[in-house]
């Protein structure tokens, strides 16, 4: 019972990490271009990366 | 970034690797006045921050330049139906993760705990559920409200109490002590179901509003001429008959009239999809939305804002949406049936074993089991899922879907009507063969097009630069009213207008401009409104399909009958909006389920009225957005690639309702027998669920 004690809120608490940071990803608009999320990886990026649909510069500290 | 910037959105043809979005992306960077530009891959669309004074043409040849066809996106860039499928989304996290820490917990119950174990664990089951339950049964709960306040119901009304009855019903149990608390069957019937939702959701259209698109189109205004010869600008709606407009080149039209001095061309292309530009001189009459092209004219006004052709229109638009209006999609059509049905069963089972002498107990929870096996997860997934994986592969192919109820709609269309100019044909005009012009006349050519309006000269300057022509610099370039540009090049005089012009034979046809550089020869060059090329394949294809084909337009007789002639149909022509709209609602009464395919404004009223719709990308605004589908490029195949796939996904779909059905006639009287237990209801579930998502992904190479 003790382990249960231990292991249960340790589940618990990850899995709600977890959908902490998909609610997150939501938010940042992760969700909006998928297919295009999957080709991105593969540009090269020389310069500063390009804002994001906002309009909103990433790379400026919000 | 300047406070004067403001967000365009183009929908772009041509995207298909990273390559494409660096080389978008970037290039349109580096322009002038361009702020930012972010490709979406999905949707096929970029986004671009610029400055407000950049305009629509200017982005549309930056992206050209960049190597792709773009037109521009109606509608606003952040949207209404965005946020919607945010919300689901999140719904549907918060059921998966409850979902699945309940299994986590179910499981131990199932392989043995009991005991203090048992109840522990369903406790600690109820605390993540309830939660869970409130939050991400809202779409469902307020759904089902809305339709009971009204005396109406519909899908969310079973699944709204069965999920409510189900916690209610675990609560009790849990409280009790009792064996079985059906937590997990709950929340994962709320996984699925809002997984349908979602995807439902995420094809969901995105267009604005057509009408006011419409009168987007028109003037603002115009500078009425006063007493004394003073003008000034008067907003549209100020205008009377009567009154005396000065509309200089390049100007829209506020309002209709007929001309009282001047000679100019005049663009129509918005009212009759029409390419070429008609010469109007004194006493013709003019419409408000078209452009004068060449020189500034002198109207008196002849019907005011509200009395135009154009405001016509748009009334007719708006009063013609009841095809579309009266159409009920195949999974309400369902649900119709579906929720008596449910309600009568587990009713029956309730008072059966009552009767039987089983106790209220006992009895209701059957009751609960009958209503939880039979909530709709596979039904809930069959139409959105099938209707997601096909509208991905037209996607790819190039056929924009706005929504699930227009695959459906697609289907089910039996005669297609097609107008011409724009979607038989290219609505623009090419060159005729190659151009007899050598090196130096070409780059001569090039910068005295680019110097005029002209649609003709505009041809011109986009098949040079489609070649790759050096533009040469030219010096004192004047356009003539009528005739056409004239530069120097060299120190040698260039000219660019009509053959007559340049004394040369004034032939007949229309689609023709003559060039003459220096003491050369005279050139004269043609161009033609060109079939699509695939027109003949795609009507073959069509008719195949079992969909007679048949040309709508406004356009003259002889030019309509040639097209009809070369792609073998049936043809009628030079008929007004409300004549195409009468065409359709005859059709439409005669039983008839009809596929309008045009482009122009004047197609508007047609397409809103047609059982379904689709627009090519290049169509006006207007017709863009009263379709149900458009699709990208010149070559008209998607058409027939669209209703083929329609109907390979309403196959799919129909499938699907059996195999959702054939689960429930087996599940069904297991669970009124009363045999069901929250393990063999998370197994029917998720295993149904999984089947109907399997056979929709058959649908994955469907545009072919």
């Amino acid at each position: 019972m003790i382990g249960l004690a231990i292991l249960i809120p340790v589940a618990l608490g990850l899995g709600l990490a977890g959908l902490a940071a998909f609610f997150w990803a939501i938010r940042s608009r992760q969700f909006d271009d998928l297919d295009g999320a999957a080709l991105r990886i593969l540009i090269e990026h020389d310069g500063p990366r390009p804002p994001d649909d906002d309009g909103v510069d990433i790379n400026a500290s919000r | 970034m300047t406070a004067a910037s403001t967000t365009s959105v183009f929908a772009v043809e041509g995207l298909r690797c990273a390559g494409c979005i660096a080389t978008l992306e970037n290039g349109l960077a580096k322009v002038p006045g361009i702020g930012a530009a972010r490709v979406n891959f999905t949707t096929r669309r970029v986004s671009i921050a610029h400055d407000a004074a950049v305009g629509d043409d200017t982005l549309q040849s930056a992206i050209q330049r960049l190597g792709f066809v773009a037109e521009p996106f109606v509608g606003e860039a952040t949207n209404p139906a965005d946020a919607e499928t945010r919300r689901l989304l999140k719904a549907l996290g918060v059921a998966g993760f409850a979902a699945m820490n309940i299994m986590l917990l179910s499981v131990s119950i199932w392989s043995g705990a009991d005991g203090a174990t048992r109840l522990m664990f369903h406790w600690l089951s109820a605390m993540i559920a309830l939660p869970a339950v409130a939050y991400a049964g809202r779409p469902f709960f307020t759904s089902a409200w809305a339709a009971l306040r009204h005396g109406r119901t519909n899908m969310d009304v079973p699944i709204s109490i069965g999920v409510v009855l189900t916690c209610a019903v675990s609560v009790f149990e849990t409280v009790t002590g009792g064996a079985h608390a059906y937590f997990d069957g709950a929340t994962m019937l709320l996984f699925f179901l809002l997984a349908g939702r979602f995807l439902d959701s995420a094809m969901r259209a995105r267009a604005g509003d057509s009408v006011a698109a419409l009168l987007r189109q028109t003037a603002p205004g115009g500078h009425v001429v006063g007493i004394g010869g003073a003008t000034t600008w008067r907003a549209a709606a100020e205008l009377a008959p009567g009154m005396r407009l000065i509309v200089a080149a390049g100007e829209r039209f506020a309002a209709d009239g007929t001309i009282e001095l001047g000679t100019s061309s005049i663009d129509r292309a918005l009212l009759t999809g029409e390419s070429e530009p008609v010469r109007a001189g004194v006493g013709d009459a003019v419409l408000a939305g078209t452009i004068n092209l060449d020189a500034p004219l002198t109207i008196r006004v002849t019907a005011a804002e509200s009395d135009s052709v154009i405001a016509e229109i748009a009334r007719l638009m708006a009063t013609a949406t009841q095809a579309k209006s009266r159409y009920v999609r195949i999974a309400d059509r369902a649900s119709r049936l579906y929720a008596p049905a449910v309600h009568s069963l587990a009713a029956l089972s309730f008072i059966g074993w009552m009767i039987a002498g089983a106790g209220w107990h006992e009895s209701l929870l059957i009751a609960v089991a009958v209503l939880i096996i039979t909530c709709p997860c596979a039904l809930g997934l069959a139409v959105p899922i099938a209707q997601v994986v096909a509208s991905g592969a037209l996607m790819r192919a190039g056929v924009l879907i706005k929504d699930g109820s227009a695959l459906e709609r697609l289907a089910g269309a039996d005669v297609v009507l097609f107008d011409k100019t724009g979607t038989l044909t290219l609505g623009r005009p090419v060159p005729a063969g190659a151009l007899p012009l050598d090196v130096a006349e070409k780059a001569a050519a090039l910068a005295l097009a680019q110097a005029s309006r002209h649609p003709l000269a505009r041809a011109l300057a986009a098949a040079l630069k489609l070649e790759g022509v050096a533009v040469a610099s030219a010096h004192r370039l004047i356009e003539t009213s009528g005739a056409g540009v004239e530069g120097e090049i060299d120190s040698a005089r260039a000219r660019l207008g009509r053959p007559g012009w340049l004394g040369g034979a004034a032939s007949g046809e229309t689609l023709v401009t003559a060039f003459q550089l220096g003491d050369g020869p005279v050139r004269l060059l043609r161009f033609h409104d060109s079939v699509r090329t695939d027109a003949r394949a795609t009507l073959d294809r069509l008719h195949s399909l079992g969909l007679p084909a048949s040309i709508v337009s406004g356009d003259r007789a002889a030019a309509v009958d040639a097209v009809a002639h070369a792609l073998g149909t049936s043809a009628r022509s030079e008929l007004d909006p409300g004549g195409k709209l009468a065409l359709i609602d005859g059709l439409q009464r005669d039983g008839h389920r009809v596929l309008m395919v045009g482009d122009g404004l004047n197609d508007g009223p047609a397409l809103k009225a047609a059982y379904v719709s689709i627009a090519p990308s290049s169509a006006s605004d207007v017709g863009k957005t009263a379709a149900d589908v458009v699709f990208l490029g010149d070559r008209l195949m998607p058409v027939a690639l669209a209703v083929a796939a329609a109907r390979r996904t309403m196959a799919v779909v129909r499938q699907n309702f059996a195999l959702a059905i054939g689960y429930n006639v087996l599940a069904v009287p297991v669970a009124i027998a009363g045999q069901v237990t929250p393990l063999v209801a998370g197994v029917a579930m998720s295993g149904s669920s999984l089947i109907v998502m399997a056979n929709a992904l058959r649908l994955r190479n469907a545009a072919r």
